[in-house]
């Protein structure tokens, strides 16, 4: 190498070191001094309140929780609570999205037609106006919790949500031994499990509107694999179905995994605007918290610090089944 | 569209922290500014919320109003001479104490609780008690309830960020009625979720409730307020640590107001007393006895303007959340310690 490349390497390297060190100096610099001033006036910080007592209920959700538990676990029920949302959401937005992109594409017009509208609706409408008016068309419409009705035997719908039998543990014993069924009680549906019109709120438009976008990734995807291809797979006699299947999708989903990794991204984070509707997910427990407590930097500091792990969880699991399908060798 | 929806709903928190980043840039002392910085800007900065009838509300014409709005008023005119220097920035109950930590405002009037966590973490002051509230619960008189402790088995809709979410497990604990609480980010939201049939019951501060009941209800009369409070609630006007003269002003202008009530100035006869009152206790709140004013950094005539601008504290109370108003509250514990109420002011002297 010659000595003016290596120079101009040596100064690069380090303008790229003094960059890093002058960005975390200054994120250091703005944490300490805003906890300088806090502290000059009268203000306690730090992370300690996770230990103490929450004092509030969640409603819902797998973790049980009860007023008396640290708000630590107060923030890990909200964070299962948001899993628990987004993951279902997901797996509907992806399927349902996917026949949709296919539709978008299919020879009849009417159908064509239709999930174009659908598309064009439903991505340009905001996903906040969408839940709000899913979760009050439920509560309008659905009929009273004291007056459910039975779908199907131990199924009931009502303002309380949908609730089923779900299997029963008896005490002691390891697996379930019998179905709780539901009930009609006083107020509410008893027993058995509730899925709440919050929750079906959340993941009903979470599922809905990400799927719009899916729809048109998917559709791009398959638009990308050249006509020469699906002429090719003609040629050798193959029918529609088994052309979509063995010849353009797994070409399609080189496309499609990269831009479908950051649709699922979204909806992750996505899932925050729940606490609009009622449902108790991560921000809305970090919005009471920070209520009691007064702490504000903390609390969003774990919110944040929640939703990067599992941004970066979700890009790394979709980077590996990306890598799998990815084209192998010469391209 | 994604991000700007998303933007929409994680908006407070966001506020709160560019509110607490905003800490970081600021001067860190305050001590005796206060004052002179609302002198110099011609307007007290007040932190309200986003409308609560009876506390603070704004009209179709953005005109504020409500117990404390006068609060502000009233300070406003003791300390500038005019009634309408306030600007009022609307908050929702997440915002509030961030704002006022940031310095955004220079009082917190927005029905604040008083309690111990407050009082001693958040680097506040609070300053004098302006309404003596109650957690209480309304119901719909369809599922036959009367009483608190007929709730086991129900669903409560409330808002998230208050007190109220955490006396309700306090209360279903001590008393031992499971509940189930749903809870909303926005005050509307959990209303209209509760007036939608979602809930059994709702449950704010027993003043939002009748509120909420004589406006919201598509009709009133379906629906019932628990006798039960479940909760003390002293609403107190709030302001930061480390400026004693504003502390002190803030603190004896609303109790000036309570004084003139117990001394019978109303604002329509303050004009009158200031010329021929006899009484030295109505001459000092009058500006025509001793000057008081001058102790706080003000003038002669502070709560002469006060008294003047918003009435005694008696008005400002029938006006706002009493019998001729929307709310139709009766003075019960908020009437004077003379009259069988707790409001008792510290003397003006």
């Amino acid at each position: 190498m010659a000595p003016s490349a290596v120079r101009s390497r040596a100064l690069g390297v380090a303008l790229q070191v003094a960059l890093v060190a002058a960005v975390v100096g200054g994120a250091f610099w703005l944490v300490t001094h805003a906890l300088e001033v806090l502290r000059a006036r009268g203000v306690r910080s730090g992370f300690d309140f996770l230990l103490q007592s929450a004092g509030f209920d969640i409603s819902e959700g797998w973790l049980d929780f009860d007023s008396g538990q640290p708000f630590w676990r107060a923030f890990l029920a909200g964070l299962i609570n948001t899993v628990r949302a987004a993951v279902p959401a997901a797996l509907i937005a992806v399927a349902f999205g996917t026949l949709l992109g296919i539709g978008r594409l299919a020879p009849h017009a009417l159908l064509r037609g239709l999930c174009a509208v659908y598309v064009d609706t439903v991505r340009n409408v905001p996903l906040l106006v969408q839940m709000l008016m899913l979760y009050f068309a439920l509560t309008q419409l659905l009929p009273d919790s004291m007056a459910a009705i039975e779908l199907l035997p131990g199924v009931w719908l009502s303002k309380g949500g949908l609730a089923m039998p779900w299997p029963m543990r008896e005490a002691g014993d390891f697996w379930p031994s019998r179905l709780d069924r539901p009930e009609q009680g006083g107020f509410n549906v008893t027993g058995g499990a509730v899925l709440s019109p919050e929750y079906l709120a959340v993941v009903g438009a979470l599922a809905l509107y990400t799927a719009a976008f899916v729809a048109e990734i998917v559709r791009a995807g398959i638009a990308s694999v050249s006509t020469g291809q699906k002429l090719a797979a003609q040629a050798l006699g193959l029918g529609p179905g088994q052309q979509l299947r063995i010849v353009v999708l797994p070409q399609a989903l080189r496309v499609i995994v990269p831009s479908l990794t950051n649709q699922l991204l979204s909806l992750t984070k996505n899932s925050s605007l729940a606490v609009a509707v009622g449902y108790p997910e991560l921000v809305s427990v970090a919005n009471t918290s920070l209520n009691a407590t007064g702490r504000a930097f903390e609390c969003i500091a774990v919110v944040m610090a929640v939703y990067l792990i599992l941004s970066l969880a979700i890009s790394s699991a979709m980077n590996f089944y990306n890598a799998r399908v990815a084209l192998r060798g010469w391209q | 569209m994604n991000r700007s929806s998303r933007r929409l709903a994680s908006r407070p928190l966001w506020a709160a922290l560019f509110a607490t980043l905003a800490l970081a840039t600021a001067a860190p002392a305050f001590a005796g500014k206060v004052l002179d910085a609302v002198k110099q800007r011609g307007s007290v900065k007040c932190g309200v919320t986003n409308g609560v009838a009876g506390f603070s509300a704004p009209d179709t014409q953005g005109n504020w109003s409500g117990l404390d709005v006068d609060t502000c008023r009233a300070i406003a005119a003791a300390v500038l001479g005019d009634a309408k220097k306030v600007e009022f920035v609307p908050l929702n109950s997440q915002q509030r104490f961030s704002a006022l930590q940031a310095g955004e405002i220079d009082i917190l009037a927005r029905n604040t609780t008083w309690n111990l966590t407050r009082d001693a973490s958040l680097g506040f002051h609070f300053t004098t008690i302006n309404y003596y509230d109650g957690q209480g619960f309304l119901v719909p008189k369809k599922i036959k309830v009367t009483s608190a402790k007929q709730l086991k088995g129900a669903t409560i809709c409330t808002q998230s960020g208050t007190t109220n979410e955490k006396n309700v497990a306090d209360w279903s604990k001590a008393q031992g009625i499971a509940v189930k609480t749903v809870v909303f980010e926005s005050f509307e939201a959990s209303f209209k979720a509760f007036f939608a049939g979602r809930c059994q019951a709702f449950t704010t501060d027993a003043s939002a409730l009748a509120g909420l009941r004589n406006k919201e209800a598509a009709n009133p009369d379906d629906y019932l307020i628990l006798p039960e409070l479940i909760s003390k609630e002293p609403l107190a006007p709030l302001v930061r640590r480390g400026d004693d003269e504003w502390f002190a002003i803030v603190k004896w202008v609303p109790n000036a107001l309570i004084e003139a009530e117990e001394v019978g100035i109303t604002q329509a006869n303050i004009d009158q007393l200031k010329g021929s009152s006899k009484d030295p206790a109505q001459q000092r709140l009058v500006g025509a006895g001793d000057d008081l004013g001058k102790l706080l950094g003000l003038d002669k005539d502070w709560s002469y303007r006060a008294i003047k601008a918003v009435g005694n504290h008696g008005e400002v109370f029938e006006r706002n959340v009493g019998p001729k108003s929307v709310l139709k509250l009766p003075r019960g514990v908020n009437n004077l310690w003379n009259k069988g109420g707790l409001l008792y002011a510290l003397p003006v002297r």
